[in-house]
């Protein structure tokens, strides 16, 4: 069996140009698997921007994925990355930040992933302040599987499995955030590169937990089966029809189907994380007897 | 490498098997600790979450079984010594897990005190029916390591052999209780730190920028790094190359699965351990693991004293199943008899390997309680006439009693 040892992936022959973002990026895996018009790409691009703003010592920063289209995420970043398996990447990342607090910790992973089968997760690391950021990219389906309802999918909308139209009431993903304590929730589209770079950064620099939802188009499931057009006429969509209101109260936040999306910076306050408040109660409860996690408390 | 003292509690304890795990754990240099409350596994984690802060360790409770084992995952790779422990259910919902362990090679230890199932069973009552899940429950192939102690003290002990191993083979190590063993309080002996072996990670020494996180040493099993060392590696559960790119093709399945369970397979020689007694010239041999090895004990006793030969063959190691000697003790013997709290689940791997030239028999329990030793005295009795030979794994009728 001669398996080859280190696969060798076609290549489209074009003009070699370094890419900008080459110092991040795994450019032996690049031709990435996005579609054409994918928001993910855009996404990885503001935070990989973030990154470089921050001037920060990167071997520091981790990245976790879990499945799903926006779950390859950390398998094109030049990062300790992990990804994992389905909707469980808050999870993991909670092992990696208590195992080595020292580190960045990076959630990058889809709406399906995050909030359908990783809700519990979501939830939970959000009472508990742990100190993650999560990039949520939201494109109201499950584009890897071939586009099927989401509990995101905005009522009325068409997916593979609601062929008659979307019932259910979608996740506010912003309103959970803050509901279950995260500490900073954001939420732009795939067009507002700037503010979504900025707001990358606001969140890896607040410690807790911190949350950006990323409103991206997937015109290959979202928008052809919902006759929204191409990935453009998606942005343009967004470009006509985004509200930026900072600091809206988020039970104003629902998505509704071909209606105007609300996106800004809506929550940024301050509670002491998981380790803070761990390291705080044990100080006080057992004195000079707590071994501080790390040696540091 | 000699434990590093600060977990260690030298001296003499009165411990039940929970309480001994968490304190083998510890000695063994977990330091991470994260599980979910599961009867009767529970104390484990009560223990843990009492001396995490006292030893530099650190107890999350997290939201589900699911979460447990992928945040020991996630420390492992920051080079914490990690594990979890639950029971029944929750070890269903830790499978996936199981299998991304497997995947990812991450060293950790996973305790299951093994309760009355299916489904929600008896949660307070004891079993041994997890046995084949532990082995085959994540889905594809893999191999694991499963050991099964049958008191507070060896729980201690196995839980550092535990450690031990998942280091070595880079392979999540089950350790495989049971709610009586759990349970059961009886003199644990912690010995000094300088006095327990303990096994370091193996880690990649090179440069950092030709770090490959899966090309295997000479044994198949490939150093290791810590998350946020520098070498910036990939990992992921698809099938993937040495540096842990995703490759999709059976060329790549082969390379890497093939490794996976011949890492283990292949030093089975080196994992498997088991104890005998008195197997030279028996008519039967007893087999048995965990809290049922002590039940046998009397009934072999009982056996010995009427006149029949019975020799005790105990498994220590549980997976990778000692085929061999098996294999070598069925062109001798007329029997195997297989007590276990379930209704027929090691014993298909002895019958495996017995193939058809001993007569192999089962004592069944379905939990709930230990065997009556004269259960299985009756099968041992029946199988020293050695007629069932060739007949597969066979069950006496239960004796009838006055």
């Amino acid at each position: 069996m001669s398996a080859p040892k280190v696969a060798e992936r076609p290549r489209p022959k074009m003009k070699e140009e370094p890419h900008p973002m080459e110092s991040l990026l795994r450019m032996e895996r690049i031709p990435h698997i996005w579609c054409p018009t994918c928001g993910i790409g855009t996404t990885v691009t503001a935070f990989a921007t973030a990154l470089e703003k921050l001037d920060w010592d990167l071997d520091k920063v981790c990245i976790v994925s879990g499945i799903g289209c926006t779950g390859r995420v950390a398998g094109y970043m030049r990062l300790d990355s992990f990804h994992t398996t389905h909707g469980r990447p808050i999870a993991f990342a909670t092992g990696v930040k208590l195992g080595n607090p020292e580190l960045k910790v990076v959630v990058f992973s889809g709406d399906g992933d995050l909030i359908a089968i990783g809700g519990n997760h979501f939830i939970h690391a959000a009472r508990r302040n742990m100190d993650l950021t999560v990039i949520c990219v939201n494109n109201f389906i499950y584009a890897m599987t071939g586009g099927q309802v989401a509990p995101t999918t905005p009522p009325t909308g068409y997916a593979t499995t609601s062929p008659y139209g979307n019932f259910e009431k979608p996740f506010n993903i912003p309103h959970l955030a803050e509901s279950c304590g995260a500490v900073y929730v954001a939420r732009w589209t795939a067009l507002h590169v700037r503010r979504l770079t900025n707001s990358i950064m606001e969140a890896l620099q607040k410690p807790g937990f911190s949350v950006v939802e990323v409103i991206t188009p997937c015109a290959n499931y979202w928008g052809r089966i919902n006759r929204l057009g191409t990935g453009l006429d998606l942005m343009r969509f967004y470009h006509e029809n985004s509200i930026i209101k900072h600091g809206e109260d988020t039970r104003n936040l629902d998505i509704e189907f071909k209606k105007p999306i609300v996106v800004g910076k809506f929550i940024d306050r301050e509670r002491p994380t998981f380790l803070q408040a761990y390291n705080q109660r044990l100080s006080e409860i057992l004195g000079d007897k707590f071994k501080p996690y790390g040696g540091k408390a | 490498m000699k434990a590093d003292p600060k977990g260690v509690l030298t001296g003499s304890h009165f411990l039940d098997g929970d309480h001994a795990c968490a304190e083998g754990a510890l000695a063994a240099g977990c330091r991470f600790f994260g599980g979910y409350p599961i009867t009767p596994s529970t104390e484990v984690a009560e223990r843990f979450s009492q001396r995490c802060p006292l030893v530099e360790a650190i107890f999350i409770q997290m939201e589900d079984e699911l979460g447990s084992l992928a945040a020991v995952i996630g420390a492992a790779w920051t080079g914490r010594k990690a594990m979890t422990v639950t029971s029944g259910p929750g070890f269903s919902l830790m499978m996936e897990h199981i299998g991304l362990a497997a995947m990812l090679e991450t060293p950790l230890v996973l305790a299951n005190v093994q309760r009355g199932g299916p489904s929600t069973g008896l949660p307070t009552l004891t079993g041994q029916a997890d046995m084949m899940q532990a082995r085959w429950g994540s889905h594809g192939d893999y191999e694991i390591i499963a050991v099964s102690p049958n008191s507070p003290q060896e729980t201690f002990d196995f839980t550092i052999k535990a450690f031990n191993l998942s280091e070595r083979y880079r392979v999540p190590v089950l350790v495989m209780l049971d709610e009586c063993v759990g349970h059961m309080t009886e003199k644990v002996v912690i010995p000094p730190a300088d006095e327990i072996e303990i096994e370091p990670r193996r880690y990649y020494k090179g440069p950092k920028d030709k770090y490959l996180p899966f090309k295997p040493d000479k044994d198949l099993v490939p150093p290791m790094v810590d998350a946020g060392s520098g070498t910036r590696f990939h990992v992921t559960g698809l099938t993937h190359d040495y540096r842990g790119y995703p490759v999709m093709s059976a060329d790549c399945q082969e390379e890497l699965v093939r490794r996976l369970v011949n890492k283990i397979r292949k030093n089975a020689d080196h994992i498997v351990e088991y104890e005998e007694e008195q197997t030279d010239g028996a008519d039967v041999v007893v087999i048995s693991y965990g809290i049922t090895s002590r039940v046998a004990l009397r009934a072999v006793d009982l056996a010995r004293q009427e006149g029949i030969k019975v020799g005790i063959l105990r498994l220590i190691v549980v997976w990778p199943f000692p085929e061999k000697r098996i294999r070598e003790l069925a062109g001798k013997v007329k029997a195997f008899v297989m007590p276990e709290i379930n209704y027929g689940q090691m014993v298909l791997e002895v019958d495996r390997c017995a193939c058809g030239r001993a007569e192999v028999a089962l004592v069944p329990h379905g939990g709930g309680w230990v065997h009556d030793p004269e259960d299985i005295l009756h099968t041992i009795r029946q199988a020293a006439k050695g007629k069932g030979v060739g007949k597969g794994v066979i069950e006496y009728p239960r004796k009838k009693r006055g």
